[in-house]
């Protein structure tokens, strides 16, 4: 899919290599380079996913990164259902419920 | 000319880069040593109790309501010896625009940063304090930056934060997602450095005093409605400012008999900046990876003197464990009728179990909730959880080992506050001092300050360093 001028798309870079990175990190985090995700519109003319863009954050700031999606929409969710959660109500419920519930 | 911006040049700016992004110089307060004058930083770079409320009303924010929380009392009685069971209330802080009391941080940051002509505001935070600085941004019409720690090297984030992104950029703020790494203090930086906008940190002034109308608002709520100030309130504890903040606003009203407990989920053994245990981690916020370090070592803030300082407030401090927490959610919604996210219900937790320790006619309340929705909601969080290898069970808490279980309490008569020692967490802030010399008399009466200990419990705990 192209992106053209003006699109809402999300770009990713590179903020800090490995070895540029802070001296005091655990040794996990040590291995991995800083990345960042920010959105923006277009304003490269045209471009495909991983193209090197140019954006224009909501707030008008230009950021230089690597196309990597188009639209981004969030894909966050109540979760799934958790069948551990469901005896807490009525549980809650039959020892409020008693002799001397109203 | 373009600057340099790599870590080490940006990190070397620091000093420079922030005394233009906050408008404060510290050094007006710094005194001997170790010592600085706290109380003249807060009277001199802040704003007045009126002050506050007047900023605060002018964005509808505050005058929340307070439910008395009466089925949680009743089960809290069930559970306790007869005369026990103290009546728990509980402040709605949901009901401001953002959906939690970082609202009140907020208005007063931005309002200031407006004042001052500030184009924009940046704040670096994963959590509601975000939200809240967007919002308050779009009302008052500053453009707005957020920096969050949002995913791990696999570029998974939890739902919890994605939500809070999703907030902000609902209100029209630029959100910046990064990796794990303390190296987020470098972005914001270099956002600041290249904007020139107000760092509208939680640990400023502003971001602290902010809060203190959630306590006074509080006494007054009692005084009016209960004829009296609340015997005990209980506050989520992370970094210290809503603490700090609800105890100055209580102390300005006048009610010096209420006992304060800050309350945090039990994180011991996540090392916070470990990419690979980022993740395994249920909650963002209200948690001891932030709550202990913070209040043994408050400077380590992003501003040169933090106006979050918990250990001159805190009389108590407890832990709950996640699985209390997500059980308490539940049972707040489902015999409260209040669906509320759980980080905040963190207090709420402690507070069920503190009041079971207190008379009948003792008050007890908890300080804040925050809202909840998708992402932020116990059932995210737990499918969140499962997908990272922890176990949910349902059992007693006291076995749950954070990163590995989270153990929902098969019954509510399980859900413990844990004490934790807080003359060990005296004696870890004067260790974090790292004087090699002896303390002058004005240091120690700032240590006697900071920590509520006599200069000779003082010369004590240093002598045995």
């Amino acid at each position: 899919m192209i992106a053209k001028k003006g699109d809402w798309v999300r770009i990713h870079n590179i903020v800090l290599q490995p070895d540029k990175r802070a001296s005091h990190l655990p040794d996990d985090t040590k291995k991995c380079p800083l990345e960042m995700w920010v959105k923006g519109f277009l304003v490269t003319e045209e471009a495909c996913i991983d193209d090197e863009v140019v954006i224009e954050t909501y707030i008008g700031r230009k950021m230089e990164g690597t196309l990597i999606e188009f639209n981004p929409s969030y894909q966050h969710t109540f979760g799934d259902y958790i069948p551990e959660l469901s005896y807490i109500g009525n549980q809650l419920r039959a020892i409020l419920g008693g002799e001397d519930s109203e | 000319m373009s600057r340099d911006n790599s870590y080490e040049a940006i990190m070397s700016r620091k000093n420079e880069i922030m005394k233009k992004a906050v408008g404060i110089d510290y050094n007006e307060f710094e005194r001997e040593g170790i010592a600085f004058d706290y109380e003249e930083m807060m009277r001199k770079t802040g704003y007045s109790l009126d002050q506050i409320i007047e900023i605060e009303k002018n964005t509808s924010i505050g005058n929340t309501p307070v439910y008395e929380l009466k089925n949680l009392t009743k089960l809290a009685r069930k559970l306790s010896p007869s005369g026990k069971g103290a009546r728990i209330f509980l402040k709605d802080e949901a009901a401001n625009p953002s959906g939690s009391f970082k609202a009140r941080r907020a208005a007063v940051s931005v309002y200031h940063a407006k004042k001052l002509g500030y184009k924009g505001v940046v704040a670096a935070t994963s959590g509601n304090y975000g939200a809240a600085v967007a919002s308050q941004a779009a009302m008052q019409g500053l453009k707005c930056i957020i920096i969050q720690e949002c995913y791990d090297s696999m570029g998974k984030g939890q739902p919890e934060i994605i939500e809070k992104a999703r907030k902000c950029e609902a209100y029209g703020a630029e959100v910046i997602q990064l990796t794990v790494g303390p190296e987020l203090f470098y972005t914001f930086l270099k956002v600041l450095d290249e904007t020139g906008y107000f760092n509208a940190s939680l640990y400023t002034p502003f971001g602290v005093a902010g809060i203190e109308t959630v306590g006074y608002e509080l006494a007054t709520w009692f005084r009016e409605n209960e004829n009296r100030d609340p015997d005990m309130v209980v506050v989520t504890n992370a970094g210290g400012g809503n603490l700090t903040g609800t105890a100055r606003g209580l102390r300005k009203a006048g009610a010096k008999g209420t006992t304060i407990v800050g309350a945090s989920v039990d994180l011991t053994g996540l090392h916070m900046a470990s990419d690979s245990q980022f993740n395994k981690k249920s909650f963002t916020t209200g948690h001891t990876g932030f709550g202990v370090p913070f209040s043994t070592n408050p400077d380590r803030s992003d501003v040169p003197r933090s106006a979050a300082r918990p250990l001159r407030y805190m009389d108590r401090y407890v832990t709950v464990s996640q699985g209390e927490v997500f059980y308490m959610t539940e049972a707040l919604a489902m015999v409260e009728g209040l669906e509320r996210g759980p980080a905040g219900n963190t207090a709420v937790t402690a507070a069920f179990d503190l009041a079971k320790q207190m008379d009948e006619d003792k008050m007890i309340v908890v300080q804040e909730t925050e809202y909840t929705g998708a992402g932020k909601h116990v059932s995210a969080q737990l499918s969140f959880a499962r997908e990272n290898g922890i176990s949910i069970e349902i059992g007693d808490p006291v076995n749950q080992v954070p990163g590995e279980n989270i153990i929902l309490p098969k019954h509510p008569s399980l859900i413990k506050a844990k004490e934790l020692d807080m003359m060990k967490l005296k004696k870890s802030y004067i260790k974090n001092l790292k004087s090699d010399k002896s303390f002058s008399d004005k240091e120690l009466e700032f240590i006697k300050d900071e920590t509520r200990l006599s200069i000779e419990e003082i010369e004590k705990i240093v002598e045995q360093l």
